[in-house]
């Protein structure tokens, strides 16, 4: 048997606009993958406790809310805290050059901005999943 | 391996969600047999797309917590036959319980099985029943008219209808409507209930067995109070007059079926295509060689 890859997609923080993660969401599903939609205004805390019981191999951040630098650091803390820290994290949104890079520094492995094809979206974790 | 057992007893949910992941994807997992049971409760919920399965199975969750009960819970969605995605929404509806240590919840896609379940929930249940939960809640693909499996699975079944499914001629087919122990009518408040309800208790009142109907509006928690009460009341009755002990046999055989039609499945897909007598051949003869 194949492993499926499991995917859990989030939409931390305060901001309303999920289509973005809905449409990932189902290219990711379309690409053959399971993915757990976990909705929207999820904390850090409700993040990490849904992937570790989920026991997920990646996992994506929609922010929107500009507040992605507190988050995204709130979120791989708590993953160290909780043993998870071997997941690979990407995130999807508005995200300016300069704090992607500092994103990636942080520990994220990929930053997604407006505009990315879905393909490479999928290609990108396949090769996140292949690399763990 | 071992090391993620004894953590299993330990009640670890990390070493819980690595177990069943690795029952999900692998065919051996015969390991499963030899745990102990805590002598979990399993419910099963089952109903059409959108009944409101698991924002009753929230409710339930919120009512069993208040009294001290710990819950697991299996939430399945349909895999897609094509590319073997899925997305896994059910979640969402219990989002209220994400940081609370005594609610696991686990979501599976439906894989190639076509009865509402997957074809490792006997080991998932297992599983959970080992951890120690004191309800394991099992929550079905949204169910049509014969995707009956939960029945397999569960103690006690709860068949969850909500207004505007269709009229009566629907409640007398056989299939799902046959396999509630409870009948939930959600979304009582919507039009239509009432005459659901008149219905249903008209189409129930042919069997000899008695069967409850409790209403509830599972967003606001309305009438989940008596539904949990009911499923008590079930489990006391199972237990007394022996019906308990059936369904676990009736468990223990579908599992035991459910190994072996997947080892016919795998023999049958690694044969070359002749004709259907040598296929069916040559998959008991290969059958017969592994024992």
């Amino acid at each position: 048997m194949e492993k499926k890859i499991r995917v859990l997609i989030a939409k931390p923080g305060l901001d309303g606009h999920d289509r973005g993660a809905k449409v990932v969401s189902k290219a990711l599903r379309d690409a053959g993958m399971e993915v757990i939609y976990t909705g929207l205004r999820q904390t850090p805390e409700q993040i990490v406790k849904a992937a570790i019981q989920e026991d997920v191999d990646v996992i994506g951040l929609s922010i929107l809310s500009g507040a992605h630098m507190s988050i995204c650091k709130k979120v791989l803390d708590l993953m160290e805290e909780n043993g998870i820290e071997n997941i690979p994290v990407f995130v999807g949104g508005i995200i300016p050059e300069d704090d992607a890079r500092e994103l990636k520094k942080m520990g994220i492995k990929e930053v997604f901005g407006p505009g990315t094809p879905l393909s490479k979206i999928v290609e990108r974790i396949k090769g996140l999943f292949a690399e763990v | 391996m071992k090391e993620l057992i004894e953590k299993l007893k330990q009640k670890d949910q990390k070493a819980l969600a690595k177990l069943i992941t690795y029952v999900e994807n692998n065919e051996d997992t015969s390991f499963i047999e030899e745990l102990p049971s805590s002598g979990s409760k399993i419910i099963g919920i089952t109903g059409s797309p959108g009944a409101g399965k698991s924002s009753l199975v929230d409710a339930i969750i919120t009512k069993l917590r208040e009294a001290g009960k710990t819950v697991g819970i299996i939430a399945i969605d349909p895999s897609s036959p094509f590319t073997g995605g899925a997305f896994l929404g059910d979640r969402i509806r219990m989002k209220k319980h994400f940081l609370d240590d005594g609610v696991f919840i686990r979501s599976m896609g439906s894989g190639n099985s076509l009865g509402g379940l997957n074809e490792s929930i006997f080991d998932v249940i297992k599983l959970m029943d080992t951890f120690g939960f004191d309800y394991i809640l099992i929550e079905t693909v949204g169910a049509g008219q014969s995707e009956i499996d939960v029945v397999f699975a569960s103690d006690v079944v709860i068949l969850v209808l909500s207004p505007g499914n269709g009229d009566e001629i629907q409640l007398l087919k056989a299939g799902i409507m046959e396999i509630g122990d409870i009948y939930v009518i959600n979304k009582a408040d919507l039009d239509g209930a009432n005459s659901l309800k008149v219905q249903l208790e008209y189409t129930l009142s042919f069997s000899n067995v008695k069967k409850p109907i409790i209403e509830t509006i599972a967003t606001s928690g309305v009438g989940v109070d008596k539904l949990v009460e009911s499923i008590n009341d079930c489990f006391y009755n199972f237990s007394k007059n022996g019906e308990l002990k059936k369904r676990l046999n009736r468990r223990i055989k579908k599992h035991a079926e459910t190994i072996v039609l997947k080892k016919v499945k795998h023999i049958i897909n690694s044969k070359e295509t002749k004709s259907v007598s040598s296929l069916v051949t040559e998959t008991i003869k290969s059958l017969c060689n592994m024992v």
